[in-house]
């Protein structure tokens, strides 16, 4: 079993991690580049985790409005939508679609950079590639997911507020009050917290992907389309992890 | 212990005939190196002086950009020392491998051009990470004399993407020249253009030699090239050196491996 190609990817990957956190923490730093990826991956993200958030927080608001009014508990909608949206919908969706988005493009990227010698190019003209390539993107992918997950799930509650008001009428106070009033410091702590594994996952795994790709253009295509799915598994995963760790923490 | 003692320092003007130099720059000494069953190179050893052009031709696949990529130290060997401007790169950490690189322009078979960035990004990177304090100020016009130098200042704006394979091998002969080298390892400087720009870039090496009085190690199999540029040919086979010589000398060889290149 330990032989099994599973095992060698797994600790080559782990490999990828150690070395991410040997390097990434010593100069010479590549601020300008960080702050680049940080607007790529972040910025370039805003419209598509807005849209698909805005629809999530609408839909999930319109689909729960029957059952609640058959139990009479409307008055529970909003922090029903909202428990959901900050501690579990919002992280998802955030994560799958930067998975989607940004796992891809940068396994792309590297994987083709990788197979015309950029890489290499990279290497001889004084600079580290791991560091310039790879320990900015893992670090923005880090640092911008959690951000990115925060303006998904306030989108995700004005689109709930949203549907709430088009078959009545609520003040925005009542339902930031309604909100507000019964969320936990525990609740949203978890979810904020594992987004920042969400986004070290996706930049890992696209970046080992990518920097590791085969020889010819075939090896980017594998890439970039590996990238993908193992980190949008990866985050069920971590999210499978969130749970339990804030169960045995007392967060739940 | 370095093989790097000038025994008659030429004079500053004298022309750089390959007669008048001396000074070796270049040790590759029985090198070998395998992946996996894959034994590329076996014990292969050269000498490169200083203003020399030398190429070493081989058939596809015998190990030649191997043979490159180790003497920079992207690979490493197996077995065997090479030893670059009186330094072993085995031995160099990352600070003093970037100096040493900063000295050698590397010209990749694959032209290696950075995909997301324009003309001018391209040849300021190794410009700019190289730490040189002192070109700070002259980065625009040193990227304008390199264009100029191979006929492509119109392209400073534009994306490797815009332009032909031929624009761009010289793109990355700019790139590469664009600190001065002192040696150059060029990776099939010719392979797949037409012969008339293949006859350019040869000019373009030529050129490059006298006026930097730089040495070239030209990885080459399109004979009109090496007969161009070379002043020594080795002969890349079975992972060692299996001939060297001038272009004429080697010619005459009867042995079939080396008469196969010149039928
Ligand atoms: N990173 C690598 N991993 C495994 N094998 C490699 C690697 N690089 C080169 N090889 C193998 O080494 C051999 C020589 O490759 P190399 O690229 O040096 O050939 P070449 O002489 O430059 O050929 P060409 O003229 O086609 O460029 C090939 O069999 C190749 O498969
Ligand atoms: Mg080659």
């Amino acid at each position: 079993m330990p032989g099994s190609p599973f095992f060698v990817e797994l600790r080559a990957m782990l490999g990828f991690a150690g070395r991410f956190l040997r390097e990434g923490f010593r100069p010479r730093y590549e601020w300008l580049e960080l702050v680049n990826q940080c607007y790529i991956i972040g910025y370039r993200s805003l419209p598509l985790v807005g849209i698909t958030s805005f629809i999530m927080g609408l839909v999930l608001t319109l689909r729960l409005r029957p059952t609640m009014v058959q139990f009479g508990a409307t008055s529970w909608i909003p922090v029903m939508v909202g428990l959901t949206i900050i501690q579990e919908l919002g992280p998802i969706i955030t994560g799958l679609m930067v998975a989607g988005k940004v796992g891809s493009s940068i396994g792309a990227e590297l994987g083709s950079m990788r197979v015309s010698e950029q890489i290499d190019a990279m290497e001889v003209s004084g600079t580290n590639p791991f560091k310039y390539l790879v320990v900015s993107r893992i670090l923005a992918a880090t640092l911008m997911v959690p951000i990115l997950t925060l303006l998904a799930d306030a989108v995700g509650l004005g689109a709930c507020y949203l549907g709430i008001n088009l078959q009545g009428v609520t003040s925005v106070a009542l339902f930031a009050n309604n909100i507000l009033g019964r969320l936990t410091f525990g609740q949203v702590l978890p979810a904020v917290a594992k987004t920042f594994f969400f986004g070290f996952a996706i930049g890992l795994i696209g970046c080992y992907k990518g920097y590791n790709a085969a020889k010819g253009t075939e090896g980017v295509g594998v890439a970039a389309n590996s990238a993908v799915v193992l980190s949008s598994l990866m985050i069920f995963l971590l999210d499978l992890v969130a749970v339990g760790v804030s169960t045995a923490f007392g967060f739940i | 212990m370095l093989p790097m003692s000038p025994v008659t320092s030429p004079a500053p003007a004298a022309p750089p005939t390959p007669a008048s130099v001396i000074e070796v720059v270049l040790t590759v000494a029985g090198i070998s190196k395998s992946f996996g069953e894959n034994h590329v190179l076996q014990d292969f050893s050269l000498t490169l002086h200083r203003g020399e052009n030398m190429v070493v031709l081989g058939k596809s696949g015998s190990g030649k950009s191997v043979l490159v990529k180790c003497i920079i130290g992207l690979l490493a060997p197996d077995a065997g020392t090479i030893t670059v401007l009186g330094q072993y790169v085995a031995t160099l950490d990352h600070t003093a491998l970037d100096a040493l690189r900063a000295k050698v322009g590397f010209l990749f078979q694959s032209n290696a051009l950075y995909d997301s960035m324009t003309v001018r990004e391209n040849l300021l990177f190794p410009l700019r990470r190289h730490w040189l304090a002192d070109r700070r100020g002259q980065e625009d016009q040193l990227v304008r004399q390199a264009l100029d130098d191979v006929g492509l200042p119109q392209t400073i704006d534009q994306l490797p993407a815009e332009l032909s394979g031929g624009q761009r091998k010289r793109i990355a002969l700019a790139r590469t020249l664009i600190l001065p080298p002192e040696i150059i390892l060029y990776d099939e400087p010719t392979t797949g253009l037409d012969p008339v720009t293949a006859r350019e870039i040869d000019q373009l090496i030529r050129h490059v030699q006298q006026k930097y009085h730089a040495s070239a190690l030209i990885i080459s199999h399109d004979m009109n090239c090496v007969r161009l540029t070379a002043d020594r040919v080795i002969l890349l086979a079975e992972g060692r050196c299996y001939a060297e010589g001038t272009y004429d000398e080697l010619a005459q060889n009867p042995d079939p491996t080396v008469h196969a290149f010149f039928a």
